[in-house]
């Protein structure tokens, strides 16, 4: 079994008082709570507080864990020989982490069997997450999510093992968005239900549409006399590629609409595709294009920066 | 041993729960759930309705509230509170996604 070091986990002395580990878990779990916190490795960080703190809040397991000793974090270690006679089964050090052995602890050799043994007792949750690609969100997908859980045996004690689930997910999943696999959660016991498995999915970006809902966005570069003079373009949607009108004089950042290209709807239709319009303008000319472009700005009554004039005016004679 | 293929449900405003099915789902008692609708943190989807359902999204709510429950310590009021807060962060994170999509890259 390897050894935490529970009131370091927690940044307290080892003779800290109820007050002082309840303070530094409060503080600690406001920082990594993973229904508060941004900390990519927040709720890693919050099970090792939490299991420290269910540990060490009670006076009972509070004394069995300090008769443990004092050894370094990560170490191997076996309770002392007396251990099991004075705080519960010795056989059930085998196999088992810290937080098995004092997640059902009773203590006084009072297994957590002995009490459970006519109990229904519901079994776990899991929670799980899921990423995948746009593409699989569109048609739907398959996954492979492997979990280490922690599951009662047969005497009633948690065991850490892993667990591989494959679960369909229908299309038009969307980033956020939450699934339940009814009785994939840990076994019940002695009559009682079977927990579930909630499986959070999460997108990868794209690297051309960004989704918003149901919706997508997709940047449409438009050389200037396309955007000027309106052009049919290739534009790539999830279904494939299909063909779009840009009306002429479309202007940056117009959004044009295809509807229903979107990701699917779980019950039904579908979000839409919106093509942003972008004027790029090329790196590098020829000699025969740069002249073409001298003769357009020399004859071109197009000033796109004639209404500064008039707002500066506009504001001078307002303030 | 290859794992079996399971069917999922959404969490989603199309999945309906009891309030039976909630105080499962989530592990929190019947008198929590009813301060928290009391509050305003969850609402059944007819609220003079006499016998409450929900939508699936109030399962991942009320789940969250249990956690935080746990994790705090905190009574019925906080509760809520806390809850009530951490949607409108949801929904303002899910509104600034939806700004953030619509925003242009620079064009390459």
């Amino acid at each position: 079994m390897k050894y935490k070091d529970y009131y370091a986990i927690l940044g307290v002395e080892r003779n800290a008082d109820a007050d002082a580990i309840k303070k530094a878990y409060r503080k600690l779990a406001h920082k990594y709570h993973p229904d508060v916190s941004k900390d990519p490795q927040g709720e890693a960080k919050f099970k090792d507080v939490a299991e420290a703190y269910a540990t060490l809040k009670d006076p009972e397991k509070r004394a069995a864990y300090d008769q443990l000793g004092k050894h370094a974090p990560g170490e191997n270690f076996r309770p002392p020989p007396d251990w099991g006679r004075q705080f519960g089964d010795s056989h059930a050090f085998e196999g088992i982490d810290l937080s098995d052995l004092f997640e059902h602890f009773t203590g006084h050799g009072r297994g957590a069997g002995a009490r459970r043994a006519h109990m229904p007792i519901p079994g776990q949750d899991y929670e799980g997450a899921a990423h995948i690609s746009l593409e699989d969100a569109y048609r739907g997908a398959t996954v492979d999510l492997e979990l280490n859980v922690s599951e009662l045996d047969e005497r009633g004690l948690m065991r850490r093992v892993p667990r591989s689930f494959k679960a369909r997910i229908p299309k038009g999943a969307t980033d956020g968005q939450r699934l339940r696999l009814r009785g994939k959660g840990g076994k019940g016991l002695n009559g009682g239900p079977d927990g579930d498995l909630y499986m959070n999915i999460a997108l990868h970006p794209h690297a051309l549409f960004r989704p918003s809902g149901h919706d997508l966005y997709l940047d449409l570069p438009l050389a200037p006399w396309e955007a000027v003079l309106g052009a049919t373009v290739q534009v790539p949607t999830l279904g494939g590629t299909v063909e779009l009108k840009v009306p002429p004089g479309t202007q940056a950042g117009q959004k044009l609409r295809l509807a229903n290209r979107g990701l699917p709807k779980p019950h039904q239709g579908a979000g839409d595709l919106y093509a942003i319009a972008q004027i790029a303008v090329p790196g590098i000319v020829s000699d025969k294009e740069r002249a073409l472009y001298r003769e357009l700005a020399a004859s071109a009554s197009f000033n796109p920066r004639g209404h500064f004039e008039e707002e500066v005016k506009h504001e001078r004679q307002t303030h | 041993m290859s794992a079996r293929l399971t069917e999922t449900t959404w969490l989603d405003a199309h999945c309906e729960v009891t309030f039976a099915e909630l105080t499962s789902l989530s592990g929190l008692a019947e008198a929590e759930l009813r301060e928290l609708v009391e509050y305003g943190a969850l609402t059944p989807n007819d609220p003079r309705a006499t016998q409450w359902t929900f939508s699936g999204e109030c399962v991942v709510l009320a789940r969250a509230a249990q956690r935080l429950r746990a994790s705090f310590d905190l009574d019925p009021n906080a509760l809520s509170l806390a809850v009530g807060l951490l949607e409108r962060i949801r929904a303002l994170e899910s509104e600034l996604r939806a700004l953030r999509a619509q925003l242009p890259r620079r064009v390459r």
